[in-house]
């Protein structure tokens, strides 16, 4: 499957299944600070990452390192929609 | 040179550098110039865009003479893979090539008295949101202390992890050499004492909060792939130690190796050795192919590693007899320097937890991620 055919729904939900898999089965809300709660450890954090790189086609760099950008499913997701959206061809006319 | 003949032309000065608790100065440039520094990192940063597989090969056949020169492989790696991931442009710029070429020696500076496993415990404290930043605590066991001109240094700044460059020349740096460490005796073990010492802002690697998660789990990913090869290379060497002694020594008019207790102990070491290479290689392959299952299962084969390494040493001292507890033989110095791979890069038991985790985890439903 084409990466960038995932949709915006599939990114919330495929990170949740990932963080909630990670996290010893915990339900997790898409809004819910798993880094505050210290539900991951270092291993299952750059894991996070490179999952996130290689599901959805993005890289990760140091200018993305913001709490804001990962402390919860619903902002990882944001933040990969918008990587993706800054990263796709643009094909308006003109 | 090729770390063959490299390994050949030092296999008679290691016992004299483990006795002594150092490594020769010269041997960094010797080393630099064979490209076994950082030689994973990109070739417009001076590394040799070396693969995990044969950077492994390098560790092992280090490994197979002497941890200590393993070890500064393995640090000088892990700065290296940690400012290649998250180090700026700039930052990337200034520091990777001086790692690749030796011109800076490498401190990992995490462990505090009350930090081991669990780095959240730290206390180092990193001050100020100017143009520089002040750096206080007291860091342990840091390979190479003694030798490094730059340490990574982890504290907290407003409470959140923080990564940090600081140089060893630095008012207010004191190292503190640790003597007479149980093994890794040549490794130049030192404490590292940071009184208020002022470094510029832009020696902060990555953003507060992303310190240890980020940073610190980058480098001790690639630490833990070097040292499980080392640990290959050790394991590896000590059969071969047990194999030629069992194979000649007679007793009683028997050879040690024709007793089936004795060739039982070669058979199991053989399995452990190649085992632990097996993991070695699968991880090694996950690396290039940047899976995300690739940590999880570095830290597999550092686990497999680190086992054979201890087992494997245990029973070439037990084979050799009085002869392995000698003061010069090879294999009394490798039963040393395994129990410390046990430790180092993460304890076995937290591996066990971790792998165990990640058991859990793989074998549910939820792998579509």
């Amino acid at each position: 499957m084409d990466i960038r055919q995932v949709s915006g729904d599939d990114i919330t939900r495929q990170i949740l299944e990932f963080l909630s898999a990670a996290t010893g089965g915990t339900a997790l809300a898409e809004d819910q600070d798993y880094i505050a709660e210290g539900l991951v450890n270092s291993i299952q954090a750059v894991e996070l990452v490179t999952r996130v790189e290689q599901r959805f086609g993005i890289e990760v760099e140091v200018s993305d390192l913001d709490l804001d950008n990962f402390r919860t499913a619903g902002r990882i997701a944001d933040f990969v929609r918008r990587k993706r959206a800054a990263a796709a061809p643009d094909t308006r006319d003109g | 040179m090729d770390v063959a003949s490299f390994v050949d032309s030092v296999r008679a000065d290691v016992a004299g550098w483990d006795r002594a608790g150092g490594l020769p100065s010269a041997i960094v440039p010797t080393m630099a110039t064979g490209g076994f520094l950082a030689a994973d990192l990109p070739r417009r940063y001076g590394g040799a865009d070396l693969g995990q597989r044969d950077l492994g090969e390098i560790c092992a056949s280090l490994g197979g003479v002497c941890s200590a020169l393993r070890s500064l492989v393995t640090v000088q790696g892990m700065v290296a893979a940690a400012l290649l991931r998250w180090g700026t442009g700039a930052q990337r710029a200034a520091w990777l090539p001086t790692l690749a070429s030796g011109g800076n020696i490498a401190g990992f500076a995490a462990t505090e008295e009350g930090a081991g496993s669990d780095l959240g415990a730290m206390s180092t404290t990193v001050q100020g949101h100017g143009d520089d930043v002040v750096v206080r605590g007291r860091k342990l066991w840091v390979s190479l202390g003694r030798l490094a001109t730059v340490f990574l240094v982890f504290g907290r700044q407003d409470g959140l992890p923080v990564a940090v460059l600081v140089e060893s020349d630095r008012p207010g740096v004191v190292v503190e050499p640790i003597a007479d460490p149980l093994g890794l005796r040549a490794a130049q073990l030192a404490n590292i004492r940071f009184e208020d010492v002022r470094v510029p802002a832009a020696n902060l690697v990555a953003p507060a909060g992303f310190g240890l998660s980020h940073v610190a789990a980058t480098a001790v990913d690639h630490g833990r792939h070097t040292v499980a090869w080392g640990c290959v290379g050790l394991a590896a060497a000590c059969l071969e130690q047990a194999v030629q002694h069992t194979a000649r020594r007679v007793q009683g008019g028997v050879r040690l190796a024709d007793h089936q207790l004795v060739r039982a102990v070669l058979g199991r070491a053989y399995v452990a050795t190649s085992g632990a290479r097996q993991l070695c290689a699968h991880a090694a392959r996950l690396r290039e192919q940047r899976s995300p299952s690739a940590t999880a299962e570095t830290v597999v084969a550092k686990y497999a590693g680190a086992a054979a390494a201890a087992s494997v040493s245990q029973d070439a001292v037990q084979l050799l007899g009085a002869a392995g507890c000698g003061p010069d033989n090879p294999v009394n110095r490798f039963f040393r320097d395994a129990k410390i791979m046990q430790i180092i890069e993460g304890s076995r038991e937290v591996g066990e937890l971790d792998i165990g985790e990640f058991a859990l985890r793989t074998a549910g439903p939820d792998r579509t991620l």
